[in-house]
């Protein structure tokens, strides 16, 4: 590889744009795209894989090129600025996610508290709409108040965000579903909070529920059943699961 | 910080920052695999002519043999695209144990 091609692919990394790295298996010849105009077959192959996010070699035209696709990090939004959140943020980059904190309560959000997040500390409504969550995006409430979590998950519900999770036990969460549904969420919509969130291993500690909660976004993200929405709770079958 | 689908740990960056710092530099990547191959495609490794290692190809079956064609690659300023399988004499005698096979292609940054 030659060093300007290293520059090159690790500014548009940098820059969170998708980036392909192609490279020709004979002779190491190598090209970026979108950056660089290719052949129809070439950029069909690098779009291909960014859709897929799927490394592969393919025979083209008789050659053999490795197509290597680079996406933006996922995101990890997290309302609320707690303890958890804090046990959060160390987890984020080596998985692969970018972690950004919303909370107005400027006592929680602060660097000290969470050093190299990106930290938003308007309303749950105001950031959300400005963070725009799409299918590259995971939302989790931490916060416990209803004034600040119920606006980020009635965002969280009119997104395509592959992931929503709510702390709070059963109990908590039937209440909240009954907002959400005065807010015109049906069930379907309800259905995509996991609630309890993060998968069940008995998570007592900040760091462990973190564990638990890092987990299952990870499920949902490959696709694995851990990581599938749970039904959601009816009002006839309330028991208290973690008051986490 | 970026990320790819198969690893997050930024590889490139490292293998950057050692060339800026003054050493030759290699980088291994998975290029194709079959089986139970423990790394996906994509996995990367970088590699010094000094010796240091960053990074991973495998479950640690044959990044001494990378790191061995990472040199010669260096030596030579030649990419290298290296085979290694349970049908592979040499597979064996690196232990990719696994039952997989895997290709990596080795690269000098120049």
């Amino acid at each position: 590889m030659k060093a300007d091609t290293l520059a090159r692919l690790q500014a548009e990394r940098a820059a969170q744009r998708p980036v392909v790295l192609l490279t020709r298996l004979s002779d190491g010849a190598q090209h970026l795209w979108p950056q660089e105009a290719l052949p129809g077959a070439l950029a069909e192959a690098a779009r291909d894989a960014l859709g897929s996010e799927k490394a592969a070699t393919v025979m083209l035209d008789g050659e053999a090129w490795f197509i290597h696709p680079h996406n933006p990090p996922l995101r990890i939004i997290v309302v609320g600025a707690v303890h958890i959140a804090q046990a959060m943020a160390p987890m984020a980059a080596p998985l692969g996610f970018e972690l950004i904190v919303v909370d107005p309560r400027r006592a929680f959000a602060t660097a000290e508290r969470l050093p190299g997040v990106s930290l938003n500390t308007d309303w749950p409504d105001e950031a959300m709409a400005a963070l725009r969550p799409d299918a590259r995006s995971a939302v989790v409430t931490l916060t416990h108040d209803p004034k600040l979590d119920d606006p980020a998950l009635d965002a969280a519900l009119r997104s395509p965000a592959f992931y929503i999770g709510a702390l709070g036990s059963r109990r908590t969460h039937a209440k909240r579903v009954a907002r959400l549904r005065e807010l015109g969420h049906g069930d379907d919509a309800i259905a995509r909070i996991h609630a309890p969130v993060g998968l069940d291993i008995g998570a007592v500690t900040a760091p462990e529920i973190a564990l638990s909660v890092m987990a299952e976004i990870v499920a949902a993200r490959r696709g694995a059943a851990l990581g599938a929405p749970r039904p959601a709770p009816t009002e006839g079958r309330i028991s208290i699961g973690i008051s986490a | 910080m970026t990320t790819d689908t198969t690893q997050s740990e930024d590889i490139l960056a490292i293998a950057a920052e050692w060339r800026a710092a003054g050493e030759q530099v290699a980088i291994a990547t998975v290029v194709e695999t079959w089986g139970s191959s423990p790394r996906p495609a994509g996995s990367r490794l970088a590699v010094t002519a000094s010796g240091r290692l960053m990074g991973s190809v495998s479950g640690g079956c044959i990044e001494g043999a990378v790191a061995d064609a990472a040199k010669q690659a260096l030596a030579t300023g030649r990419p290298q695209l290296l085979d290694f399988g349970v049908s592979d004499e040499r597979a064996w005698e690196v232990g990719l144990s696994c039952g997989g096979k895997v290709k990596v292609f080795v690269e000098p940054l120049t």
